[in-house]
Formats: C-alpha cells, structure tokens, sequence
C-alpha cells in the first residue's frame, strides 16, 4: 500500500487484485459484475459546532491540518468573523437558560458529558496518536480530560458555598456577598493539549452558569471538534458551548472586540498577541483572563469567570 | 377600471376583479429578493432609510403615559453616539396615548398614528369605530390605522366591509388612514390581493399587513402580493398607495430585503417614508446596531442600546 491510500483510508482486504481479474474476464463476456474495486475510507467532516448544530463555515473556506507524518488528516473549516457572531447570538441566548439552570443539574450535565466521553475514549486516544502523542500518553490525556469534568461537575453546587460570604459592616446590615456568572465568555484555547487543554479551559466556565465561544487550537484541532459531538449527546443544551476552527491570528481580534462578550480566555504567551487581546477587551470593559502557562483543575477558575454581587439588607432599628 | 373607478365609487370592487396569485411564483420572487448583497454604503443607507420609515409601535394593555413619553423621547433622539441618523416617522399608539405622545413630540416632526376602530379585533359596531376614530384625530393624530371586519371580510359581505373603509376614511378628515388587512386571519393570498384592492378603493392612503397580535403577522410573500396590488392599481387609477408592513420585522437584515422588494416591485418613488413604513418596535435597535457595527467595525451588544 502506497502512500496515497493510507491517507484516503485503508483497503478492504488483498483479494482485490484477484477480483479485478474476474471484473475484467465477465466484461469480456458481456455480462456487468460489478468492478471489483479499494474500499475508500469514509473520512469524518469536521465541521462548526455552534446553537447545538454542526454547520459549514458560511465563509466556504477550509485550511488543511497535516498529521505527524505529514499527511492530510482533515480540512477544517475556516470559521469566519460571521461564524463568531452567530456562536456569539446563539451564546448570549442560551445564557439565561444556563445561569438560572440549578447548580446541581449543571452538574448532573457535566458528569453526562464525562459519560459521553468516556464511552468514546478510543476515538479521542486515536486522534491523538495520529497527531502524533504516543498511545500512553494519549490515554493519560483523556483520561484526564474525563476526571477534569467530573472534578468541575462534583464543584457545581460547592463554589456557591465556598467563595460567597457574609461581611462584617459596622451599620445595622446584613451584609452578604454572593456569585454570579459574568456571561458570554470566549476562550482561545492552548495550542499544545489538544483535548485536555481545551476541557480544561471550557469546563469551569460553564460550571459557572456562562456560555462559551471556544476556538479550537488551530493546528490541533481534531479533538476539539470531535468534544462537540459528546457535547451534543450530553444534554448540554444548545448554545451553551459553541466551538469553532479556524486561523487564531484571524480570529482573536474578533474574539476580544465583540461587545456582547462579558470576559475572554487566553491561554497565549504571545505578546503581540495579549496586547491585541486587552485593547480590544478595553471597548466594552470585559474581563480578560490570561493564562501563560496550563493549569491544573481548580475551583478559582470558576470564580475568574463570576461576578461577585454584594447586597446590604437593612435589619433591627 | 379607470372609468369604472370615477362612476361607481360606492360600489365595492368584486372579488373576480382582482388576479389570482401564484403562491409559487410569490415564493419564488421572494427568495431572490433575500438572495441580493447589500453591503458598506448602500448598506449605511438603506440602513438609514429604514429607520426614517419606521412607526415606533407600542400596542400593549400595559401602557402608560410615562411609557409613551419615554418612547417619543427615543423616536425623537435614537441614539446619542450616531449624530447623522434620521428620526423615525411616527409613534404608534392607542387613542388613549395619542394626546400624551402629541405633548412629547411637539415640533419634532414624528406624527402621531393611532390604531383605532376597536383594535386588534375589530369586534364593534360601526357607530363605535367611527366615534374611535374621530376622538383621536380630535386628540391630534395624524394617522389612523384601522382594521378591517374580518369576519365580515371571510363572511363575504364584502359591501359592508367596503362601506365601512369609507365611512372611517371620512372620519379621518385631513388624517392619514392605514387599513389593517390582518392578513394573518385572512388565509390566503387571493384573499389578500382581494382585500388590499377593497381597501384601496374605498380610500386608503395605506394598506398594511398586521395589527402585531396575530401569528403570522407580516411576511415577505404577503407583502409582495400587497405591493403588486399597489402597483396595478396604481396603473389603474393613477393614485398612490403606501405600503405598512407590521410585526414580526426586527432585524435590519430583513428590513432590507424588504426595501429590495420594495425598490424593484413598485420603483424609486415608493422609497420614501411618505410611501413606505415599518411596525416596529424592536426594530430600531437592531438597525441603531448595525450603523454602530459599520462605523466602528465592532459587533454590539444590546446592553449599551436603549430598552424599549
């Protein structure tokens, strides 16, 4: 098997020749058998994950991601400005839904979600090797991105409790703080962790009650758009989480400027990068989170997503 | 048709007079309309436009003055940041508000419309409709929208429906009268086509689709059939109609593709909001929304817009 085929999908078996030979020797009796030819691979489309559907880019264009042999393992679609404003529609109205969805079905979601994953595990282990991670340490990866969701699905209904407090005043108030999510918040995830990078980076926003715009590492993608399959199949309701492929230089400005994005994700040690990223955020004020370096799993990255309400309730005389 | 139109005013028009409509064909020529690509400065004005032509609506049990005032304040001054923007055409309300929206409005140049003639239903006896109308024009409107009988209309008494048009038509003296087909309730398009030359020649200086309070409400197909009224009554008598679609029309996209439709179905000189108008409410914002996005190139956010 040469090159070409083992990127267009393994064939069927070695009988083909010999039945290339009985094709050509019906033919030459005039009866039609059918031609005896190599099965094609049925290759996956990986296409936008935004409002709960899978659409093309309404741009048309695609750019090609190569595997670690160098062969093409996909075109991915190239998700425009247009694309983000729709994922950012579709965000800003499930968010309503989502914030005000109890912190203990939020987790029952997430643990779904981990499910779905888990059931999948493999499909997730071969993406990766073909990527070129080597199959232990893909295992590890999933199996990490799957406990990562179980770790933020069990906080769900803790966070509340942990970080919200009562404050001492010293007038007649009951003083009390509590945490709200801040909204739509888009997120550019690590270029490096294909999966567990991008769980990480989405699972406490959403365990928070906001709905996200994902990009998909632009290099790397293939996990983070096969996620969105298990997130279609998690009850996660639709817009929730919406993801997209494309050219991050493209996109990251739009990321930053749209003004119906409360706070953005950046996991960049780009420079160019960051300052692009804060002078957009500056239009409307919205939060930005910059993460040079990846970290592991913890409750303080839902309360970077929340925004902490404070109320003075007047009490006695 | 021209002649019969001088002789015979007071005789409605017979339903075999008006064309049958090729729903398919409708759909069809609609769908072009929404295939055209508007984009940078014929967007900024048909953007423009658009918000000249609409009648801010607010249509609910749950009016207030202090409601009324507040949306003459924002018909008057749309958004502070965009300097170079039009006024919308009119505030629509109840008769109750019109004498409130005529004091906020003052000198502006927004006209006052009111609904009248027992909206939405229409369920009133004649004499009623008639004492509506007159009240608000005495309160100061300048338009009436009215709404047409339509159980009378599917009843078939079309002659009573035509008299009515007229009678209110009278009672709006120097006021604009817009007739409501609902055409939501009317069922199909020949009904539609009907309806629109019934109204136009017992006098109305606007045909419009809706009240708002009826799914569907305005479409783009109905809309058509309406305009391709206008037009070949407009062959017909020489008169020009306006044209009101209503409700369900918020976004400036499909604001849009109603002006194209508008452009290539009755020309240029309908292009006007003399001619032409929008019932909106929600409208506004988007449209302030997108002339914010082509100036500065950023997506908005209804956060930083006016509610309404």
């Amino acid at each position: 098997m040469d090159k070409t085929v083992k990127a267009e999908g393994r064939s069927i078996d070695s009988a083909a020749p010999r039945e290339t030979q009985s094709a050509a020797k019906s033919a030459s009796r005039g009866r039609a058998k059918p031609p005896a030819t190599t099965r094609l691979g049925v290759a996956k489309t990986y296409k936008l994950y935004i409002n709960g559907k899978f659409p093309r880019t309404e741009s048309g264009r695609y750019f090609t991601v190569v595997d670690s042999k160098g062969n093409i393992a996909a075109n991915m679609c190239r998700a425009s400005r247009k694309d983000f404003r729709e994922a950012v529609l579709a965000a800003r109205s499930a968010f309503s839904g989502w914030a005000d969805a109890s912190a203990y079905l939020r987790g029952q979601i997430l643990y779904r979600v981990a499910e779905m994953l888990e059931a999948r595990a493999e499909q997730f282990v071969t993406e990766l090797k073909l990527m070129g991670v080597d199959k232990r340490t893909a295992s590890r990866e999933v199996t990490a991105a799957i406990d990562c969701l179980v770790y933020y699905a069990g906080w769900t209904d803790k966070y509340q409790q942990v970080f919200s407090a009562v404050n001492p005043v010293a007038s007649s108030h009951f003083n009390f703080s509590i945490l709200e999510p801040v909204g739509v918040v888009s997120v550019l995830t690590g270029q490096n962790s294909a999966l567990l990078g991008f769980v990480e980076a989405i699972a406490p926003v959403i365990a928070g009650g906001n709905t996200a715009i994902a990009l998909a590492p632009e290099q790397n993608p293939l996990c983070a758009i096969s996620f969105a399959e298990v997130l279609h199949s998690s009850d996660v309701p639709a817009g929730v989480i919406n993801i997209l492929s494309g050219y991050r230089k493209e996109l990251a400005e739009q990321f930053s400027s749209h003004m119906d994005i409360n706070a953005i994700i950046a996991n960049s040690n780009d420079a160019s990068e960051i300052k692009i990223i804060q002078e957009q955020a500056a239009n409307n004020i919205k939060r930005v989170i910059i993460r040079t370096k990846p970290i592991a799993p913890d409750p303080y990255q839902i309360i970077d997503v929340q925004e902490t309400k404070t109320t003075w309730h007047p009490i006695g005389g | 048709m021209a002649q019969m139109a001088k002789t015979v005013v007071m005789i409605a028009p017979k339903p075999d007079q008006a064309p049958r409509v090729d729903q398919v064909g409708v759909d069809e020529r609609v769908a072009r309309f929404r295939s055209r690509s508007i984009k940078k400065a014929s967007k900024v004005e048909a953007l423009n436009l658009v918000l000249s032509q609409i009648d801010l609506t607010t249509l609910e049990g749950q009016d207030t003055p202090g409601k009324v005032r507040q949306l003459c304040q924002k018909a008057m001054r749309l958004h502070d940041s965009l300097p170079d923007i039009p006024h919308v055409a009119a505030v629509c309300v109840y008769p109750m508000m019109v004498a409130e929206a005529k004091k906020a409005l003052g000198a502006s140049g927004i006209k006052v419309a009111s609904v009248a003639t027992s909206f939405p239903s229409g369920m009133a006896p004649s004499e009623v409709k008639l004492e509506e109308i007159k009240l608000a024009v005495g309160l100061g409107a300048d338009e009436i929208d009215m709404v047409i009988s339509r159980g009378k209309f599917l009843e078939g008494k079309y002659q009573e429906v035509f008299d009515e048009i007229v009678a209110c038509k009278e009672a709006c003296g120097d006021a604009h009268l817009k007739v409501i087909l609902e055409t939501g309730e009317l069922g199909t398009l020949d009904r539609v086509r009907y309806a629109s030359l019934l109204a136009m020649q017992a006098g109305a200086d606007f045909i419009k689709t809706s009240t708002g309070k009826i799914q569907p409400a305005a479409t783009m197909p109905v809309t058509l059939v309406m305009l391709q009224a206008i037009r070949d009554y407009y062959y017909d008598t020489g008169r020009m109609v306006g044209m009101k679609p209503a409700g369900g029309i918020s976004k400036a996209k499909l604001a849009i593709h109603y002006l194209v439709m508008l452009r290539e179905t009755l020309g240029e000189a309908w292009m006007s909001p003399d001619w032409f108008r929008f019932g909106a409410s929600s409208l506004a914002n988007d449209v302030l929304m997108q002339l914010q996005k082509q100036q500065t190139g950023i997506y908005q956010s209804e956060d930083y817009f006016s509610k309404d």
